[in-house]
């Protein structure tokens, strides 16, 4: 149990007379994909902000046993270095700079951008950029990858295609994940667990599990079946016999 | 949609204005409805550059002026950006002084010439305090202006990736402020060009300033046209210059968004 690379209890935010999360208790465990949804402004990005340290709880705790990276959902390269420079950053930690261009290899490799590892970011399109910071968050041996909106700003057909790429990666680099969104279908195409909150200040509303395995389609039944649940339980879909999943 | 287009065509247009501003100078004194005194014809302008030329005056006046301007200008931006940048991360520190730096920025630097003259007697001291003045307290308010906007995920991913301190500031803040940076620079070397000549002025005994005055002292109007040509000539010439500075591959994308 103390084991969990994530865990809060109890946790709240408030910032000056507004709550933002209020008693939130949860526990992540390793290798865990836990997706968290709700309105906008129930605090979704205040919670990565608690997690990953850059921001204090007003009250409860956070115990982090390892090694956080975030991708944002957009700017979160330094547009002042090249690919390959923003991918170092996250193998500083590696002081022999053999291994640091070997791991350099792979990850642009993992991605499939070896040819872009001098460009700067302005040059690439939206989910190149994304690819190159999420290779930054896996770079060296982070455990805890805190996932932003990474693919919101993106178009929906290559949202589509960033999920099966983000899947291929975990499979490639295991990493226990924390995915805010507040796209409902990406949750369940994701996430072994889905978190949502109440409007604000957010608290936990319920708790969705899946257990089909990765890659699922966006219409897998499963998908479906959770999609359905959570918009039911925000009260945003109002038929209580569900989806025909006979057809 | 220009812009890309040919190469020469950038430099094609604004040279027929230039050719066609000079042949319309040369008609209008050929006419002779100006007193050549009032209205001097380019053949005397040019034989005055030359003139000035070989006697040597005109490049020692370039060289004193580009001086100053050097002198008072970096001194400006060594201290002016660092203050910046430390009354951005020092709130306190921002709120008591951000009046003052206002007040002064709001001062013409011309209103210091009587002190300047007083401090530093004539020469090259009060056109360079001048000159500081002049360029300091804008660098430290576009300065502390461009950190504030700063995106505040640069910070997040450096705290993500144990930048902190001193370093934060050499490979965040910095570069992160850079390409507005090169933007104030250019303004603020533009009111320095500016503010030689009338330093000069009163406050030299040579320079471009003093050369346009000593030459209409003497009458020499086609001089102080010789001079009028090379300031404007050597403000275009600086301004480029720092404009070449946004080519840089590490700050282009603070253009191009």
């Amino acid at each position: 149990m103390n084991d969990s690379p994530l865990q809060t209890v109890n946790l709240s935010r408030a910032f000056g007379i507004v709550e933002v999360l209020r008693g939130i208790d949860l526990q992540v465990a390793r290798g865990e994909f836990v997706a968290v949804v709700g309105p906008s402004g129930c605090g979704k990005t205040t919670l990565l902000s608690l997690f990953s340290g850059y921001e204090q709880p007003t009250s409860g705790t956070v115990v982090r046993n390892g090694r956080v990276r975030t991708v944002f959902q957009r700017d979160g390269l330094f547009p002042w270095l090249t690919c390959a420079d923003n991918i170092a950053l996250g193998l500083r930690e590696l002081s022999d700079a053999g291994e640091r261009r070997e791991h350099m290899r792979r990850l642009l490799g993992l991605i499939n951008l070896n040819g872009f590892a001098d460009r700067f970011p302005h040059q690439l399109s939206g989910g190149m950029r994304q690819l190159v910071e999420l290779a930054r968050a896996l770079a060296g041996d982070t455990d805890i990858l805190l996932m932003d909106e990474p693919f919101s700003a993106l178009d929906y057909l290559l949202r589509l295609r960033m999920r099966g790429e983000l899947v291929r990666l975990l499979h490639e680099c295991p990493r226990t994940v924390v995915f805010v969104t507040h796209d409902i279908e990406e949750a369940a195409q994701l996430a072994d667990r889905i978190i949502v909150l109440t409007e604000r200040p957010g608290r936990i509303r319920t708790e969705v599990r899946l257990s089909a395995p990765r890659p699922r389609n966006p219409t897998d039944p499963a998908v479906v079946k959770a999609v359905h649940r959570i918009l039911t339980e925000m009260g945003l879909e109002s038929d209580p016999s569900g989806p025909d999943f006979a057809l | 949609m220009s812009g890309q287009g040919s190469c020469f065509g950038v430099w094609r247009l604004p040279l027929v204005v230039v050719v066609t501003a000079l042949l319309l100078w040369y008609a209008l004194s050929a006419t002779g409805i100006f007193l050549p005194s009032v209205f001097p014809p380019p053949a005397r302008v040019a034989t005055g550059f030359g003139e000035e030329l070989r006697t040597g005056r005109l490049p020692h006046d370039i060289v004193v002026s580009l001086f100053r301007v050097g002198a008072g200008f970096g001194a400006a931006v060594v201290l002016g950006v660092p203050v910046g940048l430390l009354l951005a991360h020092r709130p306190r520190w921002r709120v008591a002084f951000s009046p003052a730096i206002n007040f002064f920025r709001s001062l013409s630097p011309l209103a210091w010439i009587p002190f300047a003259i007083l401090w530093f007697g004539i020469g090259d001291l009060p056109a360079i305090f001048l000159i500081f003045l002049s360029s300091i307290f804008p660098l430290i308010l576009a300065t502390m202006v461009a950190v504030d906007e700063i995106p505040s995920v640069y910070f997040r991913v450096a705290h993500e990736h144990g930048i902190g301190g001193w370093e934060l500031a050499r490979r965040v803040t910095f570069p992160a402020i850079l390409p507005q940076l090169i933007t104030a620079l250019r303004v603020t070397a533009g009111v320095a060009w500016l503010v030689v000549v009338a330093a000069e002025m009163v406050a030299g005994r040579d320079g471009l300033g003093f050369a346009i005055m000593d030459a209409r002292n003497g009458l020499r109007i086609d001089l102080v046209v010789v001079g009028m040509i090379v300031i404007g000539v050597i403000g275009v010439v600086i301004d480029r210059l720092i404009t070449n500075l946004t080519r840089m591959p590490n700050v282009r994308w603070g253009y191009e968004r």
